[in-house]
């Protein structure tokens, strides 16, 4: 549409016989300024994309279907052997299984303590921008200072948190040999450093629903909880399935965490906790075979379009709860 | 005292249904600062460890109070030469300021162009930008490194910039912000004055972006400092970022985590002293991404 008027311009270059003076040097250099300049502005950041975003996942695809060389730097034709040999390969269904259970484990506790919690800071609280800065606090902080953290709080002779269930007269877990358990400290990490910054996105979406829905429910006798479960989710639902797609989109790419975790930082002697990133690390740069880590990103990436679509779907529904009417009133619209 | 007590408790009664402007009880300030408490507990943890000895982790009954060997111990960390632990902070530095600079400057102006000015193909082109958000960086990542080898770069800072100089997150956030809150208006006048295309943009565009690129910069600064896994795999340990540096400390010091704790502490706190500065900004530019998104 915007392209309309441009072409006005546009076409007097042809230029029909015309007894007009021709343009002066200074008249052709500004035309050529209103006409190059929005080129020129966004000419960076595509020439990077291209190098460095268009180009390697172009190419991606053509070393997945090759036996890479890392000698000579060139690859021999495969067809789609490596794909075969990774979608046969125990460590990658294993690798699988370990990135949804850490997801789930991160995410469902994650999005409810973050509501729970954007919920407690909408009230008319004293203090707000403490309160907001405390929560965003452990955002700043590396993912690696996180896992190392947490790693040795997870200790399983000495860490701490064996130490509170001993006294508490639990036996101590093995937070690095079980599969759950370790997914768990992972899944912890994850928790820490994101349920404070989803809480402020929600937040941000709790403080845009009008007041008066809170008040005309309070005066139809609507307590706090059924003001929060009748007014607040159903009026945040497109905010919310914004932070579960994002939450999706990173938690199956989660690296840092599951590489700090032990000393050795390949997933744990049986791959306990080894993520598809991980993995996909492992193949290029411990067994340095690029055609099949190639073909890893390329499956990585597949799942996560799907899962993104899947989730979509679900949350869509599932969120629009007992506000089904005024969902479908809002699909509408926007068709 | 009655004249002013009065009006105060009439409110009161008659807003009986005035929810949103009631002082909230205790179970709210509790919630929060239970959660507050587990947000700072984890760094005080790692202090009491990285004050104490190699011992004090192991030890069952450890004090609740910092020991004395904090400074003794992120000295050792300092000047290990294994760990690189100064040039690590160079370059930390170096990377995302590089980084969130580029990023804003280039952001700025291809989304100025995308929110303000009329050219063909500017609709489509934005679509495109907005599609590679999607993108995870992992699926380039192995052409990516035998690019950066075939340049010989691998080893270099220049490796870690080079593919952070501009995001399409940063195009899409300043295109948004722009188009919602420069009025066109202004930039017609300039042009009517007789500025040409960049001094319009340069003089119009670019103060009217400032709150929106100050919060730009410190998100990729924030995230660039953090960023692990592309500086793991193009670094080497002679010439580390942060966390890169951190992970070569976790190798070597896994018997001593008085060491490992309080490096990791000091990597933490050029981020901590960034957010005391700009926490305020970073928690605004969230929410107002938020309602955007």
């Amino acid at each position: 549409m915007t392209t309309t008027q441009p072409q006005t311009e546009a076409s007097t270059t042809p230029q029909p016989p015309r007894r007009r003076a021709p343009l002066t040097w200074r008249q052709r250099l500004g035309r050529w300024d209103v006409k190059l300049s929005p080129y020129l502005y966004i000419a960076p950041f595509w020439i990077v994309f291209a190098v460095v975003g268009l180009f390697p996942i172009v190419y991606t695809a053509f070393i997945s279907f090759q036996d890479w060389d890392l000698v000579r730097n060139t690859g021999t034709m495969t067809g789609f052997d490596n794909f075969a040999f990774v979608l046969q390969d125990r460590e990658f269904w294993l690798s699988l299984r370990n990135t949804f259970s850490i997801f789930v484990l991160s995410s469902v506790p994650q999005i409810i303590i973050a509501t729970f919690i954007a919920a407690m800071l909408d009230k008319n609280i004293r203090a707000k921008t403490f309160w907001r800065m405390g929560v965003l606090l452990p955002y700043v902080v590396a993912p690696v200072a996180v896992a190392l953290i947490f790693s040795n709080m997870f200790g399983d002779k000495y860490g701490l948190i064996n130490g509170v269930l001993g006294d508490l007269g639990i036996a101590p877990i093995a937070w690095h040999v079980d599969v759950i358990p370790s997914h768990f400290a992972i899944a912890t990490m994850v928790n820490f450093r994101w349920t404070g910054y989803n809480a402020l996105i929600l937040l941000a979406a709790m403080q845009a629903i009008p007041r008066d829905l809170y008040e005309a429910a309070a005066i139809d006798g609507a307590g706090t909880l059924r003001r929060f479960f009748s007014v607040t989710l159903p009026q945040i639902r497109p905010t919310m399935i914004f932070v579960i797609i994002t939450s999706t989109i990173g938690g199956l790419q989660i690296f840092d965490e599951p590489r700090m975790y032990d000393t050795n930082g390949q997933g744990g002697s049986n791959h306990q906790w080894e993520t598809i990133t991980l993995y996909l690390y492992n193949m290029g740069w411990v067994d340095f075979d690029f055609g099949r880590a190639a073909a890893v990103a390329w499956i990585l990436f597949i799942i996560i379009v799907a899962f993104g679509l899947l989730n979509f779907a679900v949350t869509r529904r599932f969120i629009a709860g007992d506000a089904a009417v005024k969902a479908t009133k809002v699909k509408k619209v926007k068709k | 005292m009655t004249t002013i007590t009065n009006p105060l408790t009439r409110k009161k009664k008659a807003g009986a249904a005035a929810v949103s402007t009631m002082r909230p009880g205790w179970f709210v300030y509790a919630s929060l600062a239970v959660f507050l408490i587990a947000s700072v507990f984890p760094f005080y943890w790692s202090f009491l460890i990285a004050s104490g000895d190699r011992f004090t982790i192991n030890d069952p009954n450890m004090s609740w109070f910092p020991g004395g060997n904090f400074l003794a111990n992120a000295a050792t960390v300092m000047n290990n030469p294994a760990v690189n632990f100064w040039k690590a902070l160079s370059n930390s530095i170096i990377v995302s300021t590089t980084m969130a600079v580029s990023t804003v400057v280039l952001s700025t102006l291809a989304g100025y162009a995308f929110a303000k000015l009329r050219f063909k193909g500017s609709g489509p082109l934005l679509v495109a930008v907005v599609a590679t958000m999607a993108v995870p960086v992992q699926l380039g990542i192995v052409p990516l490194y035998i690019l950066m080898q075939k340049f010989g770069w691998t080893g270099s800072i220049g490796a870690v910039i080079i593919p952070g100089l501009v995001t399409a997150f940063g195009v899409f956030w300043m295109t948004q912000y722009i188009s919602q809150s420069l009025p066109t208006e202004l930039i017609e006048a300039a042009r009517v004055d007789g500025c040409s295309m960049i001094r319009t943009f340069w003089h119009v565009g670019l103060p009217a972006a400032r709150p929106a690129a100050a919060m730009l910069f410190l998100f990729t600064f924030v995230t660039s400092w953090n960023n692990f896994m592309w500086p793991y795999i193009v670094l080497d340990s002679q010439n580390p970022t942060l966390p890169v540096s951190l992970s070569i400390l976790q190798a070597n010091y896994f018997v001593d985590y008085s060491l490992v704790l309080a490096g990791v502490l000091l990597a933490t706190v050029p981020l901590l002293l960034l957010f005391m500065f700009a926490g305020r900004q970073l928690v605004s530019g969230i929410m107002a991404g938020a309602v955007k998104g």
